[in-house]
């Protein structure tokens, strides 16, 4: 069977033709190749066909699983690939080799500690999973976070969308084998988690952005830390582009690879740079703005091809943006509280638990029993750096939500690799792979 | 919203602020696919919650039963920059709904969580499989009457631990 032959009805034709059962099997096997993308086989149905050739004619046919431990796919992923010489013809992302349990978890913790929990889904850039819980929490509480608290959220998540998207460079670059880009992208990160660490007391999984404003106000000198990264990093991303962006090579390597149509990525969910580099305008900074996004100047970055080229350069134009942001919230962040002064939510300040004995009890009912959410449900989206990152609460009136559900854009996103990968090299796949972005611990949760 | 979508969806009811509109089972995939064709290109999430263990009013509305299972989509209107929130009820003994997949292709990995997780089945859909539990897994984790796990702590001098 040739590459081009996956039409159903012809080639259902013939292999329903045969006779004997080994031939039945093939038909079904045949039956089963619709024009499409994905490879819808079980894990057993696989095992079954095996090593050996899909078809006895061609033994150019043979399914081949990457993964799920593989340099180039982002943690474990694993692919079940058809593949026709080098030819993927289609492709399934096999998933949840990282399943914890997580959406249950969130079930046995109370609002407060729904943090924790939450961080660690998208970890690399787990400010925008804090966000987003809280978001959703705070709807169902009905409240209003003080000024200097959004601003802070916006300044602490913009750097770690350029974190996030400095990571990605690394490793988008270790994947094609520009391996210098690997060491840069890393170490432009570390000076981002750095102030992350001097501000939250943890380079990762912070449990920073709490129900009702931060964990912590900024430390007095901020200012002169941010400050000093944007102009540490401005002149990195110029250095990116000698190094990648106008290279020969690099560009080979992604134009027109891994192509998909904004149509086909509006149906397939997928939202983020992928939406974004299939032309579509599409930011929820912008179309739907939340914290102070309204207040600020910035560019949403498009591309017009939707390939793997495009997605790099939004990705890198984004930490140009994020950056202008980050600018602008050093001027705009006004002084005040960096939490509700609501008694409800919010645990006496530490000076107080010192002097008063009810300051101390409330400390203590607060961190043990937890706070108390009106019955309902919510949901709550941002824009993560991979996407709409949402959050869906649902409460039953305790301080433990009923129902956490994490709209997870990698997980989303991924359905739209087996449309990226058809009828490209396996060479490309994994810069394909690399383009999603996907973190594997937000896809399996 | 409810002058668009009060004649076929039987309630409507907006909840925080966020519209939400509450088709029966026969009518999700008419309000779906009316919802599609009124700009809503995108299915942005899809998820289920099991009520088994709910103590407080569901705020539902008056004309829509409680069922055990309901099923949560999220829908986008790019154009409109609107989005619209589809609960449907599905009873615990015929845990099945028809699949959106014909109408966002973008439901297929979400519909495949929701039935791994809630065993909740979607006629229609091209592969009904379990996406994040092993394929020979029992039971579906999300359900409240599935216990959490707990994996026993074993300390060395556990024994003389009182």
């Amino acid at each position: 069977m040739s590459i081009t032959d996956t039409a159903p009805s012809d080639s259902a034709d013939t292999g329903a033709g045969a006779a004997s059962a080994e031939s039945d099997r093939a038909a079904e096997r045949v039956r089963r190749r619709e024009p499409s993308a994905v490879l819808r086989m079980s894990e057993a149905e696989a095992a079954a066909i095996g090593g050996d050739p899909d078809d006895a004619d061609d033994d150019e046919l043979v399914l081949l699983n990457m993964g799920p431990s593989h340099p180039s796919t982002h943690g474990v992923l694993r692919l079940m690939l058809e593949l026709s010489g080098e030819t993927v013809l289609r492709s399934k992302p096999v998933i949840g080799y990282l399943h914890t349990g997580m959406e249950k978890t969130g079930e046995q913790l109370t609002f407060l500690q729904g943090g924790t929990n939450v961080t660690r889904m998208d970890y690399a850039s787990p400010l925008f999973n804090e966000l987003a819980f809280c978001l959703a929490t705070e709807r169902l509480l009905g409240i209003d976070v003080p000024e200097r608290a959004t601003w802070i959220r916006m300044l602490m998540c913009e750097l770690n969308r350029v974190s996030s998207h400095l990571l990605f460079m690394a490793t988008n670059g270790m994947d094609l084998g520009a391996v210098s880009m690997m060491i840069y992208g890393w170490r432009e990160r570390e000076e981002v988690l750095r102030f992350f660490e001097k501000v939250t007391g943890l380079r990762m999984n912070h449990n920073y952005i709490r129900p009702g404003g931060v964990a912590a106000d900024l430390p007095a000198d901020w200012r002169t830390d941010v400050a000093r990264l944007i102009e540490l990093i401005e002149p990195r991303l110029e250095e990116y582009d000698t190094l990648l962006t106008g290279q020969p090579i690099w560009r080979e390597r992604l134009q027109g690879v891994g192509v998909i149509s904004a149509a086909e990525a509006v149906a397939l969910g997928a939202t983020g740079p992928i939406l974004r580099g299939a032309g579509m305008t599409w930011d929820l900074r912008r179309d739907e703005p939340y914290l102070f996004y309204d207040q600020v100047e910035f560019d949403v970055i498009v591309g017009t091809h939707g390939d793997c080229y495009d997605r790099y350069a939004i990705r890198l134009n984004e930490i140009r943006e994020s950056l202008r942001i980050v600018a602008q919230i050093i001027e705009a962040m006004p002084s005040g509280d960096y939490r509700v002064q609501d008694k409800k939510v919010t645990p006496p300040p530490r000076s107080r638990i010192d002097a008063s004995m009810e300051a101390l009890i409330h400390h203590f009912k607060i961190f043990t029993e937890g706070f108390k959410v009106p019955p309902g449900e919510a949901y709550a989206a941002v824009e993560s750096p991979r996407g709409e990152l949402g959050v869906y609460l649902v409460s039953d009136g305790t301080s433990v939500p009923y129902r956490v559900h994490v709209r997870a854009p990698s997980f989303v996103n991924l359905q739209t690799l087996p449309h990226l990968m058809q009828n490209g090299l396996i060479a490309d796949g994994v810069a394909i792979i690399s383009s999603v972005d996907p973190i594997m611990g937000e896809v399996d949760r | 919203m409810a002058e668009r979508y009060g004649a076929i969806a039987g309630a409507e009811q907006p909840s925080r602020g966020q519209a939400v509109v509450h088709p029966s089972r026969s009518e999700w995939c008419d309000v779906a696919a009316a919802a599609r064709a009124d700009g809503f290109d995108q299915l942005i999430d899809l998820t289920a919650v099991d009520y088994l263990t709910y103590g407080a009013d569901r705020g539902l509305p008056d004309q829509v039963a409680p069922e055990r299972f309901e099923v949560v989509a999220s829908l986008m209107s790019h154009e409109r920059r609107e989005r619209l929130r589809m609960r449907v009820q599905v009873p615990a003994d015929d845990p099945t709904l028809p699949t959106l997949f014909d109408l966002w292709p973008g439901s297929e990995n979400l519909e495949r969580e929701v039935y791994d997780m809630f065993g909740i089945t979607f006629e229609g859909h091209p592969d009904l499989s379990r996406i994040l539990m092993p394929e020979d897994w029992p039971g579906h984790p999300l359900r409240k009457d599935y216990d959490v796990g707990q994996i026993p702590v074993q300390f060395k001098a556990a024994s003389n631990v009182r």
